[in-house]
């Protein structure tokens, strides 16, 4: 037998270090026992990885929704067959395979959880945020909704009924949030913009045009979408958070 | 023989706030994006089904102490352990000790996935709905109650839905039933349905709902139950 572990003495200086040393360890003596058993294409774990990182994640799903709030024939077919309306925005598949859309209103808001593990859409999503994966969301959002928003910065008026789907199978949810107010004439990439990942989960709700974009850490909104609003957006550093 | 799971966790209490995070951040630790990569190239083999990895998740002892990708990567090792195909020793190791038993490898390894087949593969996914042959025996409308049994193997009814008074808002079709698929009984398709419970049912009157809050006003609960888990209600 082998020892692949060369370095066991750092576990007396850095606990951190040699915890991830000893995932990373582990991951990479699953790979190449996976491999060299001829069960995986180690060329394919690359194109999985690129592709969550570069072509399915939640863009994909501020494009759905943009679509809705500027197509009112769009929206009432995500709303009769939102599988087929979204596949027709080339976002089919894995964990996405039975949409359907949670269509918020004035007085009711749709919040999405899986309390049994971490089903998520992620042809229109991605991966699912650590958040909405840990015991904390999937505990407390089925019976605190209104306390689990408050952590996003998020209050309802009291008369907004909410109603929170929890993905016990294996069909998907996306919620359409509310159209911001001032975004008649906007183009949908602009619509899009205003499209935060929690919003589509019904943690957040859509930006308001000309907002803030808030600080990373407070998360309620896209930091990946601050790089594509950058030609447009003026830039606001001076601008206070705005939930 | 016992079954434990220890992912259902709707309503408990005291695990404290949310942490949001920002839409960029993918990964916490650089073994992350290979350890989801693994996972799905492992997993497009076919040698175990989604409901059979779910299992093998929820039921690891130490479940409420590991990060989500250690999840995986557990659960992923004891798959690959039950049927013969890793053992921990290799891992350990860091390679290969045996060669594949030819028998273990026609039964379970039926395919493996190429670079080339990625893109395919997710954009196909594995649809869960299959034609029906029975009637729905419920309604848009109707009202159910669901069952108190609670299963000795993998089962999608979380513990806090049982028992309980709702009604059917969706006919979802029939899908394949986790219960039977998680313990390798077959699909064994049946009618799956969206029930949608008041707060105060699942978790009594905002007065009196305990210390998280429970049982606002104005709160409502669905989930996806497929029709062995409801019975008819007056």
């Amino acid at each position: 037998m082998s020892d692949t572990k060369g370095h066991d003495h750092d576990h007396d200086h850095d606990h951190d270090h040699s915890e991830l040393s000893e995932m990373d360890l582990r991951v990479r003596a699953l790979e190449s026992v996976l491999t060299e058993k001829g069960y995986i294409d180690p060329a394919a774990l690359d194109v999985l990885i690129d592709t969550y990182q570069t072509r399915i994640g939640p863009r994909n799903g501020a494009r759905v929704v943009a679509r809705a709030w500027a197509d009112p024939g769009y929206l009432a077919w995500l709303q009769q067959d939102a599988t087929a309306a979204i596949a027709s925005l080339g976002y089919t598949g894995r964990q996405g395979e039975h949409m359907v859309a949670l269509v918020n209103t004035p007085t009711l808001h749709h919040l999405v959880v899986c309390t049994l593990c971490s089903c998520y859409p992620w042809p229109v999503l991605g991966l699912p945020p650590t958040w909405y994966k840990s015991a904390p969301y999937r505990a407390r959002v089925v019976q605190d909704p209104r306390g689990v928003l408050a952590d996003f910065g998020v209050t309802l008026p009291g008369n907004v009924a909410v109603l929170v789907s929890d993905s016990t199978a294996e069909v998907r949810y996306l919620v359409i949030p509310q159209r911001p107010a001032g975004t008649a004439g906007f183009t949908e990439a602009q619509l899009a913009d205003l499209v935060t990942r929690d919003s589509m989960i019904g943690c957040g709700l859509a930006r308001e045009p000309g907002a803030a974009q808030p600080s990373a850490n407070t998360a309620t909104n896209a930091a990946t979408s601050a790089a594509a609003n950058a030609p447009t957006s003026p830039p606001a550093p001076a601008k206070p958070h705005t939930p | 023989m016992s079954y434990q799971t220890h992912a259902d966790l709707g309503g408990q209490t005291g695990h404290g706030a949310v942490l949001p995070e920002p839409e960029s951040e993918l990964w916490h630790a650089a073994w992350e994006p290979r350890a989801l990569a693994l996972t799905l190239a492992a997993g497009a083999t076919g040698a175990w089904n989604i409901d059979q990895s779910r299992a093998a998740r929820e039921t690891l002892p130490d479940y409420a102490r590991l990060g989500y990708y250690q999840i995986w990567l557990a659960a992923l090792q004891k798959l690959l352990a039950e049927r013969g195909l890793v053992g921990d020793d290799e891992i350990q190791a860091g390679h290969a000790l045996r060669a594949a038993n030819p028998a273990q490898l026609a039964q379970h390894i039926k395919r493996v996935l190429g670079a080339a087949d990625v893109s395919a593969a997710l954009a196909k996914g594995s649809a869960t709905q299959r034609p029906p042959t029975t009637a729905a025996r419920f309604a848009l409308g109707d009202r159910v109650k669901t069952i108190t049994a609670v299963p000795l193997h993998h089962t999608r009814l979380p513990a806090y839905a049982r028992g309980k008074l709702g009604v059917v808002r969706r006919v979802h079709g029939t899908h394949v039933f986790a219960d039977a698929n998680a313990q390798g009984l077959g699909e064994q398709p049946q009618w799956l349905y969206g029930v949608e419970f008041d707060g105060a049912t699942l978790w009594g009157d905002s007065d009196s709902g305990g210390g998280n809050g429970g049982g606002q006003a104005g709160v409502r609960v669905s989930i996806d139950a497929w029709e062995p888990y409801l019975e008819s209600a007056p």
